[in-house]
C-alpha cells in the first residue's frame, strides 16, 4: 500500500511556522522534525509527519512564487492568508544570515558568484538551500530597484514590503553590490555586516547623488563622483603642517573625554588622519573602494552632509567634532558591540 | 422579454506574460451571454490592463436569464496569428434574479484556465434589471430562492414546508463526442463545463416552476448532483425540498413580537406582502384555492387560535379537540385532515432537510434506504430522460414503502446518490422514515408563535424516540423498553438517524464520529454478469456495514447514530463500503449492553483464554470510552427504572393517540436488560478480524473530537476560529492476489492514517472539533482508492464545556425527581417552572435502528432483501439535560433588534459545511453558489506530480468560490460541499485531469462581537432574550 496522493487544502492556509522556518534552510524536514521530539509530543507516527511536512512544504514552493514578488502575495486569491502571516512570510523568506551575508557582500550578485555558494555554504556552515535563497533574494531585490529613482530604502520597502530595519539592511547590500566595494579582505574581517550597514546608511545619505537632491533622476545608490573628486583636496590636511595641526587640536577637543581610546588616537594622530586623507583622495578610484568602508566604519562622517561642497575643508574639520554616535547607538547595533577602538593603521 | 443584463469590464491585473518579446501582454475581452458577444478594445502592453468599458447590454428572456451563464473570456490580441485565450470567467447571474440576494455582482475574479489554472485576475461589475412578468404560463422561475442548507436558513420562518421536488436532465457528454477527437483538450473541457453549466441552469429554473407550481418560494436543502456516464450520457440531477419561506425582516417588528405573541401574529401576514413571489404565481392548486378562498382575517384568527391551544395539555390530538369553540379551531382541524391525507396520498413525502422547526418531527422509525443496480445505455431522447426518471421513481417508492412499514408517512433527511463503474450504475437512495406534525405541511399556521410550540413540545422531549410503529406488529425484531425519559412510551434500544440530532434532544455526554468500513472482492465481468455480481454482494456488504457500526457503537457505550451516510462505492474489481455516523448517548433510550464474545470451540483451554482476554480487553475500551465521552448516566435513576411501571403512567400513555397499539402493556423486565450484552461469536478467523478491527480504531488525541453533524452534540460554546478544509487521498493496492482481510485492513488505516493526520495537522487549534467531517470513497482505477475528506475544524472553550455539559446533568436529576411525584398533566408549567431558561422547545426527531433496504436490479435480477438485526436491551435510566442554546441560537436571539453592521473583515471569506459560523450572525443570503471545474494537465511531473496537481487545483476552486461570494457582497460560503472530486491520472503519458464540483449558500454575517456592542446600548435586548431564544432555531 502506497500512498500515491497525499493533500490537504484549508480554506485559511495552514502555516507551520517551524516547518516554513525548516523551509526556508534544508530540503528535508522530516528528520529534523523527528529529532525535535515532535512525534513523542503529539504521539503522531512517522508516516502523518512526513505526509504533513510534505503538505508544508508543496505549500511553500507554491507560495514562493508569490513570495519573489510580495505585493502578489497580497493581493493574489488563490491562498488566503491572515495579514500578519503574510508579513511573516515575507519577512523570514528575506531574512538573511550575517555569516552569508558577509561572504557576498561588495561582490557582484552574478552567475560566477553564485557558483560559489558551495564553498560558502561549507565555510559558513550555512545550508546551501539557505544560502541560494539569500543569494537569489538579494539578487532579486537589486535587480528590482536598481534602475529605481527615489530613495533606496523606501523603493525597497514599497516592492518587497519588508520591516524598515529589512529594507535598511536590503538597501545595504544593494548599495555595496552596486558600487563593488570590497569587504572581503582581512583586515576588514572584524567588522561585521552591522557595521557595514551603517557606513552604507551614511555613505547613501552623504555621498550618493540621491543624498544632494532627492529630486534630481538619479538614485541612492551611485556616490557622487564630483564630491569624490573634491574629496582630493583634503590631501592639504596631511601636507600642510599647520593645517595638520589646527585639524588635530579640533578633533581633540572634540574627542577629549567622549573616547575610551582617545590617548592613542591623539598619539597616533597623524598617522590616522594621514591615512583617512589618503583614502579620501584616491576614492574616485575603483580599486580603493576596499578601504573606503573602513574608514567610514570607524570615524563619523555624517556630519559630511550637507552643504558640503560649498565649503569642503570645513567640513572635513568639522568631521572631529561629531562622534556622538558613539555612545549612543544607531538602529544598526552590530557596530556597537565592538569597543570603540580604531582600526589598524588603513594604510602601509 | 423581461430582462436586460448590464456588463461592465473594468480592470485586469496580475496577467501571465503572453508575448515572450516584450514579457507584456495586449489583453481584451469578450463578454458572452446567449448567443451574443460584445469586445472590449484591447489594451496594450500592460499586465494590469484597465479597459473602464462601457456597460454591454443584453436584452434577454428570464429563462436565459436562469439557464445561460455570463461568459467573459480574456484574450491576448495577436495581430498575425489567432489571438491567444487567457482565460475565463463563468458568472452564474442567478442571485441577482431574486429580490432579497445580491442587486449587483461586482469584484475581481480569478481568471481560469482549464490547462494553466489561474491566471490574473479580472474585475467585473454585473447588473440585472428585471421587468414583472406575469405570465402565468411562463417557461422562468425567476425569485425562486434555493439554498443548499438542510434547514430552515437562519433569517428565514417556514410558513410551510411543502415537500420533496426533483428533476433530473440528460445530454451528451461533450467528452465523448466525435468532435472530441479533433479538438483541443482546452476546448473539449470548456464545452463541458459549459455544459454543465447551462444544464444546472436549467434544472434549477425547472425546479424552480415546480415550486411555484406547489406555492412555495423556495428550495430548501438543494442538493445537485451528476453523474458521468461516460458513452451513455451526462446526467445531471437535482433534489430538495420546497417551502414557502418568511424572512424576518425587520428585527424591531420581531422583538415585540415576542413578548406579546398577538402583535406578531398580526405582523406575520404583513410580512408575507412585500414578498412578491408568493403572490406572482397564480392561483393553481385546488387545497390552495381553498384556504384562499377564505377572508385574510380568517388566516388571522387561525394564527392566534393557535396560541390558545398553548394552553391545552394534550399533545397532537389536544389540538384539535382542545381548541374546539375557540374561533377557527374546528377548521382547523378540518385543514389538518386534509393535509395529512394530503401528505399521505402526496407521491414522495420526502424532506431534504435534516434540522427542522420545532415541533416538526413527532416520532423517528428509523433509516430506510434503497438501492439498485443498473446497467447504463445509452440515452437517445436527451429531451425525455424517461429511463433515468422511472429509475428514480422505482428506488423512491421503494424507499415510501419502507417508511410505511414502520409506520411512518414521511421520510426526512432524504439524499439520493450514484455510484458509477464503466456501464454498471448502483443508485442509492436513503433517509429517515418519521411522523410529522402536518402543522407546518399546510396553509396558514404560523410556526413562529412561540407559545403554540412550547404546548406542543414540551411533552414531546423525548418524543421523537419513541416509535411510531405497532409494537405487537414490528416490521423487524428490536427490544423496546419504555422511555427513560417520560417512562411512557416505548422506546427501541438504539436509534439510527439520518439526520441531524436535534437541538433539544436529551444528550448524556459527548458524540464521535464512527465509521464502519468494508471493502468485498469481485470477480471482473462484463455488463449483465458484473450487475448481478454486484447486486448479490450488495444485501452482505450492507449487513456487515451495519453490524459494524453497531459494534462500534456499542464499543463506545452509546446507543443513538445520527447523520448516517452508508456509502457503497463499485469499482472494477471490488466494491466498497463507507458508513459514517455521529454516535451519542440519548438519555430517553436505554444504556447499551457490553460486547460479549463467546467461542464456538469451549473445550479448547488456551481458546479459552484468548477469547477471556479479548473480552477484558473490549470491557476495557468500553470503560475507557465512557470516560473519554464523559457518558456517566446518573445512577439515581435506576432505582426508580428498576421498580414496575407506575399505574399512572400507563394510564398517561392513552393520552396520546397516535402508534398507540393496544391497551395491554407488556411487561419489560428492565431490570436485568443492563446485564444482557451483543454478543460476538467468534467461530472463524473472519470473526476474529472483525473483533480486531473494532479495536484498532483510535479515539482522537486529547482536546479533539470528531463528528459528521452539523453541531457536536454536548458541545456547545463554540469559540470563532474556523478552519475549513479538504483533504484527498490517493492509495496504490500493492499485490494483485488481495484479500478482503488484507484489503479491508488497507482500507481501514487509510481513513485512520488519514484522520490522524488532520489532527495533527490542526493540533494548533485545540480544543477543537471537526464537525461535519464527510468522507467520499471512489475507485478511480483497478489497484486505486480515492478518499476525500472535507470538514471544518472549530475552536471551543473548554473550561466552558465543562461547566455546561455539568449543569445539565444536575438539573436533569432535580427534574426526574419532580418528574416522579408530578403527573404528566402539568407538563408544560412543569417545564417552564423547573428550567426557565430552557432554551428551546423540545422537537425534532430521530430515529430507530433498521435499516431495510433493497437492491433492485432491473427485471432480471432477483430482487433480495436483507434486514439487519440487532440483538439487545439495556437499563440504566437517566434523566433528560437539557441541551443549552447552540451557538448559533446563541447569537441570534441576542442581536434580533441590532441593526446589521458593516463588514469588518473586507477581504476574508469563510467557508463551512455547517449551516451557521460560530459566533457570528447571519444576516442575509446571498444565493446560491454552483460551480463546477475541470483542470487538466499535460505536464504532471513539472507541475509538481499528481499531489502538486491537485493541491493547486483545490486552492484555485477554493479561490474562485470565495472571489464569487466577494463579488455577490458576501462574507462567507455557509452548507459548502465538493460534491464531486473526480481524478484521472496517466503518469506515463505526464497527463492528469479533475473535475470538482461544489456549491454552497453565499451569505453575510456580523460577528457577535460587533453586534454586542449595539445591542448592549439596548437595555431592553436582555430581559427578552429569554423570550426570544426560542425563535432561535425556526
Amino acid at each position: 500500500m502506497t500512498s500515491e496522493l497525499d493533500i490537504f487544502v484549508g480554506n485559511t492556509t495552514l502555516i507551520d511556522e517551524d516547518v516554513y522556518r525548516l523551509w526556508l534552510d534544508v530540503t528535508d524536514a522530516v528528520a529534523l522534525r523527528v529529532r525535535s521530539g515532535i512525534l513523542e509530543q503529539t504521539g503522531a507516527t512517522a508516516a502523518v509527519l512526513q505526509s504533513d511536512t510534505m503538505d508544508h512544504y508543496r505549500t511553500f514552493h507554491m507560495l514562493e512564487r508569490l513570495l519573489h514578488a510580495p505585493p502578489k502575495l497580497l493581493h493574489q486569491l488563490i491562498f488566503q492568508i491572515p495579514p500578519s502571516r503574510q508579513a511573516l512570510l515575507i519577512e523570514r523568506y528575506y531574512a538573511f544570515d550575517e555569516a552569508f551575508v558577509r561572504e557576498v557582500l561588495g561582490k557582484k550578485l552574478s552567475k560566477g558568484t553564485k557558483k560559489d555558494l558551495d564553498d560558502i555554504s561549507t565555510k559558513t556552515g550555512i545550508t546551501l538551500k539557505s544560502c541560494r535563497r539569500q543569494f537569489d533574494n538579494f539578487k532579486r531585490v537589486f535587480k528590482v530597484v536598481e534602475e529605481m529613482r527615489g530613495s533606496l530604502v523606501d523603493n525597497i520597502q514599497q516592492h518587497f514590503l519588508l520591516s524598515d530595519r529589512l529594507a535598511r539592511d536590503y538597501a545595504a547590500i544593494v548599495f555595496f553590490a552596486n558600487n563593488r566595494f570590497e569587504t572581503g579582505k582581512k583586515k576588514l574581517q572584524y567588522l561585521s555586516f552591522g557595521d557595514f550597514a551603517f557606513c552604507a546608511e551614511l555613505m547613501i545619505q552623504n555621498w550618493t547623488l540621491g543624498a544632494v537632491d532627492s529630486q534630481m533622476d538619479d538614485m541612492d545608490m551611485d556616490l557622487d563622483k564630483e564630491f569624490l573628486q573634491d574629496l582630493k583636496e583634503l590631501k592639504v590636511l596631511v601636507a600642510d603642517k599647520d593645517l595638520l595641526d589646527l585639524h588635530k587640536s579640533l578633533v581633540c577637543t572634540a574627542l577629549r573625554g567622549k573616547l575610551g581610546v582617545f590617548s592613542e588616537m591623539e598619539a597616533n594622530f597623524k598617522n590616522l588622519s594621514r591615512g583617512l586623507v589618503n583614502v579620501a583622495a584616491k576614492l574616485t578610484h575603483n580599486k580603493d573602494y576596499s578601504l573606503g568602508p573602513a574608514v567610514c566604519g570607524t570615524l563619523p562622517l555624517r556630519p559630511l552632509a550637507t552643504q558640503r561642497r560649498a565649503v569642503l575643508p570645513e567640513s572635513v574639520f568639522s568631521v572631529c567634532p561629531l562622534p556622538r554616535w558613539l555612545p549612543t547607538p544607531g538602529p544598526l547595533g552590530p557596530l556597537h558591540g565592538h569597543p570603540p577602538r580604531l582600526p589598524p593603521a588603513p594604510v602601509s | 422579454m423581461p430582462g436586460k443584463l448590464k456588463v461592465k469590464i473594468v480592470a485586469g491585473r496580475h496577467l501571465p506574460v503572453m508575448d515572450r518579446a516584450s514579457d507584456l501582454t495586449d489583453a481584451f475581452v469578450e463578454v458572452k451571454f446567449g448567443n451574443t458577444t460584445f469586445k472590449t478594445d484591447v489594451y496594450l502592453k500592460s499586465l494590469n490592463p484597465q479597459w473602464n468599458s462601457e456597460w454591454f447590454k443584453f436584452e434577454v428572456d428570464d429563462e436565459d436569464l436562469q439557464d445561460e451563464p455570463l461568459q467573459i473570456t480574456v484574450l491576448d490580441h495577436d495581430t498575425y496569428s489567432a489571438n491567444d485565450a487567457i482565460g475565463k470567467v463563468y458568472i452564474d447571474i442567478d442571485p441577482l434574479l431574486y429580490s432579497e440576494a445580491a442587486t449587483v455582482i461586482s469584484g475581481w475574479f480569478p481568471i481560469y484556465d482549464t490547462i494553466h489554472g489561474i491566471r490574473g485576475e479580472i474585475n467585473v461589475v454585473v447588473k440585472v434589471d428585471l421587468f414583472n412578468d406575469l405570465n402565468r404560463f411562463r417557461q422562468s422561475s425567476c425569485g425562486v430562492k434555493f439554498f443548499c442548507t438542510t434547514s430552515i436558513p437562519k433569517c428565514y420562518r417556514a410558513v410551510i414546508i411543502h415537500g420533496f421536488v426533483e428533476e433530473l436532465v440528460v445530454n451528451e457528454d461533450p467528452e465523448y463526442q466525435w468532435i472530441d477527437r479533433i479538438r483541443t483538450p482546452r476546448a473539449s473541457n470548456e464545452a463541458r463545463q459549459r455544459l454543465i453549466s447551462l444544464m444546472s441552469g436549467e434544472l434549477q429554473r425547472k425546479i424552480g416552476l415546480k415550486v411555484l407550481e406547489m406555492r412555495g418560494n423556495a428550495v430548501v436543502g438543494y442538493l445537485q448532483c451528476f453523474d458521468l456516464e461516460g458513452e451513455s450520457g451526462l446526467v445531471v440531477r437535482a433534489i430538495g425540498t420546497a417551502c414557502t419561506l418568511d424572512k424576518l425582516s425587520s428585527p424591531a417588528a420581531f422583538l415585540p413580537a415576542c413578548n406579546s405573541p398577538s402583535k406578531e401574529m398580526k405582523e406575520i401576514p404583513f410580512n408575507e406582502d412585500p414578498n412578491p413571489n408568493t403572490h406572482s404565481s397564480g392561483p393553481s392548486t385546488p387545497l390552495k384555492n381553498q384556504t384562499y378562498s377564505f377572508s385574510p382575517s380568517k388566516s388571522y384568527s387561525r394564527q392566534s387560535s393557535s396560541s390558545d391551544t398553548d394552553l391545552s395539555l394534550t399533545p397532537k390530538t389536544g389540538m384539535g379537540s382542545g381548541s374546539a369553540g375557540k374561533e377557527g379551531g374546528p377548521f382547523k382541524a378540518l385543514l389538518r385532515q386534509q393535509t395529512q391525507s394530503a401528505l399521505e396520498q402526496r407521491e414522495f413525502p420526502f424532506f431534504t432537510l435534516t434540522a427542522f422547526p420545532p415541533g416538526f418531527l413527532v416520532h423517528v422509525g428509523g433509516v430506510v434506504s434503497a438501492r439498485s443496480v443498473k446497467l447504463l445505455d445509452r440515452i437517445h431522447n436527451p429531451d425525455e430522460p424517461e429511463t433515468r426518471d422511472a429509475w428514480w421513481a422505482e428506488i423512491r417508492q421503494e424507499i415510501k414503502s419502507h417508511a410505511k412499514a414502520l409506520g411512518c408517512h414521511a421520510v426526512v433527511g432524504y439524499s439520493e446518490s450514484t455510484s458509477i463503474c464503466e456501464e454498471v450504475c448502483i443508485l442509492s437512495a436513503s433517509g429517515t422514515a418519521a411522523v410529522l406534525n402536518p402543522r407546518f405541511l399546510q396553509d396558514g399556521t404560523v410556526e413562529g408563535c412561540l407559545e403554540q410550540r412550547l404546548e406542543e413540545n414540551l411533552p414531546t422531549r423525548c418524543g421523537f424516540c419513541h416509535i411510531p410503529y405497532d409494537e405487537l406488529n414490528m416490521p423487524f425484531p428490536a427490544h423496546l423498553t419504555y422511555c427513560y425519559n417520560c417512562r411512557k412510551q416505548k422506546v427501541p434500544d438504539v436509534l439510527f438517524t439520518t439526520i441531524d440530532l436535534p437541538t433539544d434532544a436529551t444528550v448524556i455526554g459527548k458524540g464521535c464520529l464512527i465509521q464502519a468500513r468494508l471493502c468485498r472482492l469481485k470477480k471482473k465481468a462484463q455488463a449483465e454478469a458484473n450487475a448481478t455480481a454486484i447486486s448479490n454482494l450488495l444485501p452482505f456488504m450492507e449487513y456487515e456495514v451495519h453490524t459494524q457500526l453497531m459494534n462500534k457503537l456499542k464499543l463506545k457505550g452509546m446507543n443513538a447514530l445520527f447523520g448516517l451516510r452508508i456509502q457503497i462505492t463499485v469499482g472494477e474489481n471490488m466494491l466498497m463500503g463507507l458508513a459514517s455516523a455521529t454516535g451519542v448517548y440519548l438519555a430517553a433510550l436505554p444504556t447499551p449492553g457490553g460486547i460479549q464474545i463467546a467461542g464456538k470451540t469451549p473445550n479448547d483451554g488456551s481458546y479459552e483464554q484468548h477469547i477471556s482476554h479479548m473480552q477484558k480487553k473490549i470491557n476495557d475500551t468500553i470503560a475507557k470510552n465512557k470516560e473519554l465521552y464523559e457518558i456517566n448516566p446518573p445512577e439515581i435513576s435506576e432505582e426508580i427504572i428498576g421498580s414496575p411501571i407506575p399505574e399512572p403512567r400507563q394510564r398517561s400513555r392513552l393520552l396520546r393517540s397516535q402508534s398507540e397499539s393496544s391497551d395491554e402493556v407488556t411487561e419489560l423486565d428492565l431490570s436485568h436488560g443492563k446485564k444482557d450484552a451483543f454478543v460476538l461469536e467468534i467461530d472463524d478467523t473472519d470473526a476474529m478480524e472483525d473483533v480486531h478491527s473494532l479495536l484498532t480504531d483510535v479515539p482522537p488525541p486529547s482536546g479533539f473530537y470528531s463528528c459528521n453533524t452539523e453541531i457536536m452534540p454536548g458541545i456547545n460554546n463554540w469559540t470563532s476560529e474556523i478552519q475549513m478544509f479538504t483533504s484527498v487521498r490517493v492509495i496504490r493496492l500493492s499485490s494483485l492476489n488481495l484479500t478482503n482481510q488484507a484489503l479491508n485492513k488497507n482500507f481501514n488505516d487509510l481513513c485512520e492514517n488519514l484522520l490522524k493526520s488532520l489532527y495533527f495537522k490542526l493540533r494548533s487549534m485545540i480544543p477543537c472539533c471537526l464537525c461535519h467531517v464527510n468522507f467520499t470513497v471512489s475507485l478511480p482505477e483497478d489497484e486505486l482508492i480515492q478518499v476525500t475528506v472535507t470538514a471544518v475544524a472549530i475552536t471551543f472553550d473548554k473550561n466552558q464545556a465543562l461547566q455546561t455539559t455539568k449543569t445539565p446533568v444536575e438539573k436533569s436529576l432535580q427534574r426526574a425527581s419532580t418528574d416522579n411525584e408530578e403527573l404528566l398533566q402539568f407538563p408544560l408549567e412543569l417545564c417552564s417552572d423547573s428550567l426557565p431558561s430552557h432554551p428551546f422547545p423540545p422537537a425534532k426527531a430521530t430515529s430507530v435502528d433498521y435499516s431495510s433496504f433493497a437492491d433492485r436490479c432491473s427485471s432480471w435480477i432477483e430482487l433480495i432483501k436483507l434486514k439487519a438485526q440487532t440483538i439487545r436491551r439495556g437499563s440504566i435510566k437517566t434523566t433528560m439535560t437539557v441541551e443549552k442554546a447552540s451557538p448559533v441560537g446563541d447569537g441570534n436571539f441576542r442581536n434580533r433588534s441590532a441593526p446589521p453592521c458593516a463588514n469588518s473583515t473586507v477581504g476574508v471569506v469563510k467557508m463551512t459545511p455547517l449551516s451557521f459560523i460560530p459566533g457570528a450572525k447571519i444576516t442575509k443570503y446571498l444565493g446560491i453558489i454552483n460551480m463546477f471545474f475541470i483542470r487538466e494537465t499535460t505536464s504532471l511531473r513539472e507541475e509538481g506530480g499528481v499531489s502538486g496537481f491537485l493541491h493547486a487545483f483545490i486552492a484555485e476552486v477554493f479561490a474562485m468560490v470565495r472571489a464569487h461570494v466577494a463579488a455577490l457582497g458576501g462574507n462567507a460560503v455557509v452548507s459548502y460541499i465538493m460534491k464531486q472530486c473526480v481524478f484521472m491520472e496517466n503518469p506515463n503519458k505526464n497527463q492528469a485531469q479533475c473535475l470538482i464540483n461544489v456549491s454552497g449558500d453565499a451569505v453575510v454575517f456580523v460577528r457577535e462581537s460587533d453586534l454586542e456592542v449595539v445591542s448592549s446600548q439596548q437595555p431592553t435586548t436582555n430581559c427578552q432574550s429569554s423570550c426570544t431564544e426560542g425563535e432561535v432555531t425556526t
